[in-house]
């Protein structure tokens, strides 16, 4: 795409003696929805904060349009922030919150009118004008909030976590007009969510974090198809992660037994994460030739969509997602095709995972050593 | 319903001392010879002495509170600023002068400016006591946390983001201050002003202590006419520190009518002062 509009250059930000943010490198084109996205407290708002200029980096510099804005306070940038709860001023009306970045820009009366009615024309409230702020709904104060962002024409518009409050009907609907706004005004928008399904279905660019530190960055499609660590593979949508050994290039070994994938590049015998997504697992009658492995379905869920099983592989347990229904306590064949088998180097720090210790990492690894020899 | 009971007390309390006392002034400013009469009332307000008396009043009392205004804003100011624990400590000792009696410290005061400040200057026959500007500097020590208690109340509430968007949307600091934060405060401002300029107005121990009698407001013009009647020989004639009385009662509740008026364009709840 186009050129940087942001870049972010060994930022790193402590508070205290808390490390908010730990040398972080990024850069952000003209034009994109970039989403930041993580569990709270992993930097996200504070990655945030210093594009708008509230904080100011411990370490490391921000250029925006290549000049370094450090040290330069928020109300010289031309960036604007839709706040987590808005931030509308209650001793003003609708009119007067959009008109108010115009106005203190000090414009022509009449085109401070045109362009306030245009923007609450295109946030579809035409007419609210006069209303104050306590008189809106959530979902009316948040359109309010964007117009009052916009209509200063930002470079770009940063939106932290603007959706939180809404209910789901509602999200749905912003988050579609969000990015209609997006695609059709032209402006770089740096999105705040936890909301993975949220950062998925809106943005050109995701950056998941954790910790105060990227974890990847990458378009929705590549972050969550390929994700490169157990806490991004965890974090976006779920899936099975399972121990297991590379043997060589497009053949891995996890639960006892060697599969075809499709990854590369490995070095021979070195200890892998393998994702697997639920709804990428099938299932097929207990004798079926194809079957990979065998189980025993422990419990269903139902999930709108599809089915959610538990369906234990000898000392395994995985989640399968699937529209068909399979009676708990049925014996099944599972099938694992190999782009469905997503390798991961190792993490380097096993406290991220939760449903698989240290110790059975540990075990999984000694175990599929053994085997090796074995073999 | 059974929680009415616990009012009691103080509905008793408030009819004995306030509404009693009430219909005795107007009894004492109306009546003439055992007859309803306005002829004493008239009497009382045509001596222009009364008005000049009340005027001065006003000024003082309008004097003082905008002195606490302008004072007492900018350390409500920092404070809402600071830390809240930070903020707390400071603002206990703002509050400790307070613990004590209002008139023990006015009498501390009549002290420093009639003795203490001119014998360390060496001003061996004058006296800082007596002058429009002591009555009215203690009158602002004495009230000045009733302005700044609203004021921080009131700064206090307001949301930190909404500081930050007028800056994200261009404003610069003063311009933050101008068109966000002093809006934002108007109800502490309202509430402080009234605070003030009301006990003010019916100020009686500080122009008697401090004012050497050179600067008698509309409260000691009160207190002398009852004494005077109550000193007299014969029946004390109560009518004319009645009328007195009814007068000032008037300008509180026109002064108090006039602060709800601009409360009512902020109904942001009450606060604790």
């Amino acid at each position: 795409m186009s050129k940087h509009l942001i870049d972010l250059i060994d930022i790193r930000k402590t508070y205290g003696e808390d490390d908010a943010l730990k040398k972080i490198n990024l850069y952000i084109r003209d034009g994109e929805f970039l989403t930041l996205l993580g569990p709270s407290g992993c930097g996200k708002t504070t990655m945030l904060r210093l594009i708008a200029g509230f904080t100011m980096p411990t370490e490391g510099r921000i250029l925006i349009d290549g000049k370094d804005v450090s040290s330069i306070p928020p109300y010289k940038r031309r960036v604007n922030t839709v706040f987590q709860k808005y931030a509308l001023f209650p001793h003003l009306n609708v009119y007067d919150n959009v008109a108010f970045g115009l106005k203190i820009q000090k414009l022509p009366k009449d085109e401070i009118d045109s362009r306030v009615n245009e923007m609450l024309e295109l946030v579809n409230l035409k007419g609210y004008g006069k209303r104050w702020i306590d008189q809106l709904s959530g979902g009316q104060q948040q359109r309010v909030a964007i117009a009052r962002a916009l209509v200063n024409r930002p470079q770009v518009l940063l939106l932290d976590e603007p959706l939180g409050a809404l209910d789901l009907k509602l999200r749905k609907g912003m988050q579609m007009e969000l990015k209609k706004m997006q695609q059709r005004l032209g402006i770089t928008f740096i999105f705040v969510t936890h909301d993975q399904e949220e950062a998925l279905t809106m943005s050109d660019t995701v950056v998941v974090m954790n910790e105060g530190q990227i974890q990847q960055i990458g378009t929705p499609i590549d972050v969550y198809n390929e994700p490169k660590n157990v806490f991004v593979a965890k974090f976006i949508g779920e899936s099975n992660i399972l121990p297991g050994i590379m043997k060589k290039d497009l053949l891995v070994s996890f639960m006892g037994r060697d599969f075809e994938c499709v990854d590369s590049g490995f070095l021979r015998n070195e200890p892998v994460d393998v994702v697997v997504r639920p709804e990428d697992i099938d299932m097929v009658p207990k004798g079926s030739a194809s079957a990979h492995l065998y189980g025993t379905v422990k419990s269903v869920l139902f999930m709108g969509v599809h089915y959610e099983f538990r369906v234990e592989c000898g000392s395994v347990t995985l989640t399968i997602h699937s529209t068909d229904y399979v009676e708990p306590g049925t014996d099944v064949g599972i099938v694992i095709l190999p782009d469905a088998i997503h390798i991961m180097h190792k993490s380097l720090k096993p406290e991220e995972l939760d449903f698989t210790t240290a110790d059975e990492l540990l075990e999984a690894e000694m175990d599929a050593e053994l085997e090796d020899k074995a073999e | 319903m059974k929680r009415k009971v616990f009012a009691y007390p103080y509905i008793v309390w408030m009819v004995l001392f306030i509404a009693v006392p009430m219909l005795f002034i107007f009894y004492y400013a109306f009546n003439v010879d055992g007859s309803f009469s306005f002829s004493k009332f008239w009497a009382t307000l045509s001596d222009p002495e009364k008005w000049r008396v009340l005027w001065v009043s006003i000024e003082i009392a309008f004097g003082t509170t905008v002195f606490c205004l302008l004072l007492g804003y900018p350390v409500a100011y920092i404070l809402s600023n600071m830390r809240r624990s930070v903020a707390g400590f400071i603002s206990v000792l703002f509050f400790v002068p307070m613990w004590m009696n209002f008139v023990l410290r006015t009498y501390a005061w009549q002290a420093i400016l009639e003795y203490a400040i001119p014998n360390l200057l060496g001003w061996a026959d004058k006296t800082l006591t007596g002058s429009v500007g002591s009555v009215m500097m203690v009158l602002v020590y004495n009230f000045i946390p009733f302005m700044v208690m609203p004021l921080y109340n009131s700064l206090s509430k307001i949301d930190k983001s909404l500081i930050e968007a007028s800056g994200d949307l261009g404003a610069n600091k003063r311009m933050t201050f101008f068109k966000v934060v002093l809006p934002l405060s108007v109800p502490g401002i309202v509430s402080g002003i009234t605070m003030v300029f009301i006990p003010a107005i019916t100020a009686f121990t500080v122009p008697a202590l401090i004012g050497n009698g050179n600067y008698n407001l509309y409260g000691n013009e009160i207190e002398m006419a009852f004494k005077q009647a109550a000193g007299s020989s014969g029946a004390a004639d109560y009518s004319v520190g009645s009328t007195l009385s009814i007068i000032l009662l008037l300008c509180v509740f026109i002064s108090t009518a006039i602060m709800n008026r601009f409360d009512k364009d902020h109904e942001e709840g009450g606060n604790l002062l």
